[in-house]
């Protein structure tokens, strides 16, 4: 049997400001995890990485992470994606602060 | 200090403007990343985990309080109001915005500072000891040297794309405090028969292969030096690996060709371009050391020093741990910790750089450097005037009297910030930190370097420290292995991994184990860590951290 796909989301760095960003199922770019498109299907997955990948003059650095869905929509599974998600853990900047 | 010359504010300014074009373009979505990462690296910025990071040169950790003060400005007016101070003697600032970017070089031009080759497969910042010109066991200052070798080899055309980054570091003293045995080049200052020259080692480095660096040269007249480096630097530049990024460092090259063939190389590439150097470059030497002339040193006596010293036991503490001898009669060497317990290792405020810069001002030959192991020197002050230096540092939670000791660790960014990391540093270092700083035991246990990565990578120099700690993700988990008995000095050595690794919330009380073992074990409070270790090897530091049993199954 075919491993189980893990479901993702489409995230990357923001061009101008360089921080985290998603990718919601309006093909928008949301700062917020709880906004970004859960992708469920492997296939579907990987098409929709291939055309957020073009967006260069709006993004970097895209690429698909692990997540699960929660009750405010897609939640890490990794801790790195934890930390993208919140910022760092010495001061309190980056997301954060934004949401504060 | 160096002064710019018309050639470099040139230089700067031109490459500037050039940036500030890439980075319109970058912008405006006319070039791609693909196309820009290569353009933005060579001016020292980088992507990481939460936004950009700019990182700034600050050539072989020297920087007056000009400069200090146009850090500052920039933390406050493009960052979050701080900056943090690298193991290889840059700022990074962990919040700049891609656009702001040239504003930001623009502002560090106007104190002759910029961001070039602080990142990319180049010939990066030359480091040197931050004790320079100041130690009273120098034979020569390193700077000039390092000044000399930095203006070599910005945009040295042979060297924009080399197989990998490579790092040269310069010590004038017989006790390196530049770890130039764990550099791609290390350059130890020495005299033979009256002569001046250097002893060259080569293929040192840490990262997923540490290696301790072996002698190339035993001595190279100093007149030999750029020629010989360029001819090392090009032995690597052909013979160095591009197919692997893990073995593109010239410490695999010498590794795998072995040292002789290296010196053979070196040796011939060296006869052929050794007379293409006319001496021109002896004459800029001459000149640049012209700008290192040591400040007129004044004669006082140490009265207030002596009488400070004396009534008051904080002054005492911090004047004990974190001064060291300075060359001149009634000068001293501080060192100001920018890692008071709990805090970031490195990390400076804005407030903080303004008060040290006004402090080197006033008291210090308008001077500081910056340590590879992530602190603020004053490298010249009176000992009369350290009692008003001390208070004043007290005030902005500068005066920790730790330099050397278990809290004066060096921590990596890790995933607190960094893209590469694979576990975070920074909160082990405070937790660290701040838990023996409770049991009230840092000078109880004395001397000892506790140095932590939060990757392979080793930015955090785990390798030489006493304590080595390496941050690792094992199946999700934060996991953090030990390594013991590393030296990051003249008599360098590799640490040895201790066992399986410990996950976030026991890492800190292993190290607990390991310092009640070593109080335990050592034969005299003069005893140190590494000199236990050293004594007694790893069998009881393991059954300290693993328990009997382990010491069972290794017998």
């Amino acid at each position: 049997m075919p491993k189980a796909f893990t479901p993702k989301v489409i995230t990357a760095n923001h061009l101008a400001e360089g921080d985290v960003v998603y990718l919601t199922s309006g093909d928008e770019w949301t700062r917020d995890l709880s906004q970004a498109d859960l992708l469920t299907d492997e296939a579907i997955a990987e098409a929709r990485l291939v055309e957020a990948s073009t967006q260069h003059h709006l993004v970097v650095g895209v690429y698909l992470a692990d997540m699960k869905a929660g009750e405010n929509g897609p939640e890490p599974v990794h801790f790195r994606e934890e930390f993208r998600r919140r910022g760092p853990s010495n001061y309190f900047h980056g997301k954060q602060a934004a949401t504060a | 200090m160096y002064k710019y010359n018309d050639f470099d504010t040139a230089f700067i300014t031109e490459r500037n403007r050039q940036f500030r074009a890439q980075v319109e373009r970058r912008l405006s979505g006319a070039l791609t990343e693909d196309e820009f990462k290569p353009l933005r690296l060579m001016n020292g910025v980088y992507l990481q985990l939460h936004a950009y990071m700019l990182r700034v040169a600050i050539p072989y950790g020297t920087l007056n309080s000009h400069q200090m003060h146009k850090l500052a400005d920039i933390a406050d007016r493009w960052d979050q109001g701080y900056g943090h101070f690298t193991t290889r003697q840059n700022i990074q600032f962990n919040w700049p915005k891609l656009g702001d970017i040239p504003d930001i070089l623009d502002a560090l031009a106007e104190v002759e500072m910029h961001a070039i080759q602080t990142s990319g497969n180049t010939i990066r910042n030359v480091t040197a000891d931050h004790f320079a010109g100041a130690a009273a066991d120098e034979i020569a200052d390193p700077r000039p040297v390092a000044e000399l070798i930095r203006q070599w080899s910005t945009d040295h055309p042979e060297f924009q794309f080399l197989p990998r980054k490579f790092k040269i570091a310069v010590t004038g003293s017989p006790n390196d405090r530049a770890v130039t045995k764990a550099h791609d080049i290390g350059l130890r200052m020495i005299e033979r028969d009256g002569e001046a020259g250097f002893e060259v080692i080569v293929g040192g480095g840490l990262g997923r292969t540490p290696m301790v660096g072996k002698v190339l040269r035993d001595f190279l007249p100093q007149a030999d030096l750029l020629p010989y480096l360029e001819a090392t630097v090009s032995v690597w530049n052909i013979l160095g690996r591009r197919d692997n990024k893990y073995k593109s460092r010239i410490k695999i090259t010498v590794h795998e060709n072995g040292i002789e063939e290296i010196q053979r190389l070196t040796e011939a590439r060296f006869a052929e371009i050794r007379p293409l150097f006319s001496g021109v470059d002896q004459e800029m030497l001459a000149e640049i050391k012209g700008h290192f002339a040591a400040p007129s040193f004044a004669t006082r006596d140490t009265d207030a020093f002596d009488r400070a010293y004396d009534t008051d036991p904080v002054f005492r503490s911090w004047a004990d741990t974190n001064l060291s001898e300075h060359r001149a009669e009634g000068y001293a060497i501080a060192q100001i910790s920018v890692k008071a317990h709990g805090q970031t290792p490195g990390d400076a405020s804005s407030e903080q750089m303004r008060v040290m810069a006004d402090i080197a001002r006033e008291f210090g030959h308008d001077e500081l450097r910056i340590s590879h192991e992530q602190n603020v020197v004053l490298p010249h002050v009176h000992k009369s005037d350290l009692p008003d230096i001390h208070a004043r540092l007290k005030t902005h939670g500068l005066a920790t009297a730790n330099i050397g000791k278990i809290s004066d660790i060096i921590a990596c960014p890790g995933m607190d910030y960094c893209a590469l990391a694979t576990a975070r540093s920074i909160p082990i270092a405070q937790e660290i930190a701040t838990r023996f700083d409770d049991l009230k035991l840092e000078h109880e246990i004395g001397d000892l370097k506790i140095k932590i990565s939060g990757c392979i990578n080793a930015c955090g120099h785990h390798h030489v420290g006493h304590i080595g700690i390496l941050g690792l993700d094992r199946a999700g988990v934060e996991t953090y292995q030990i390594t013991l008995g590393g030296d990051h000095t003249e008599t360098a050595a590799i640490g040895t991994r201790t066992g399986p690794g410990f996950g976030e919330h026991e890492i800190v009380p292993a190290i607990e184990r390991l310092v009640e073992a070593y109080l335990k074990l050592r034969d005299s409070k003069e005893e140190t860590f590494l000199q236990t270790y050293t004594r007694l090897g790893m069998a009881p530091f393991k059954v300290a951290l693993y328990g009997e049993d382990t010491r069972i199954k290794a017998a």
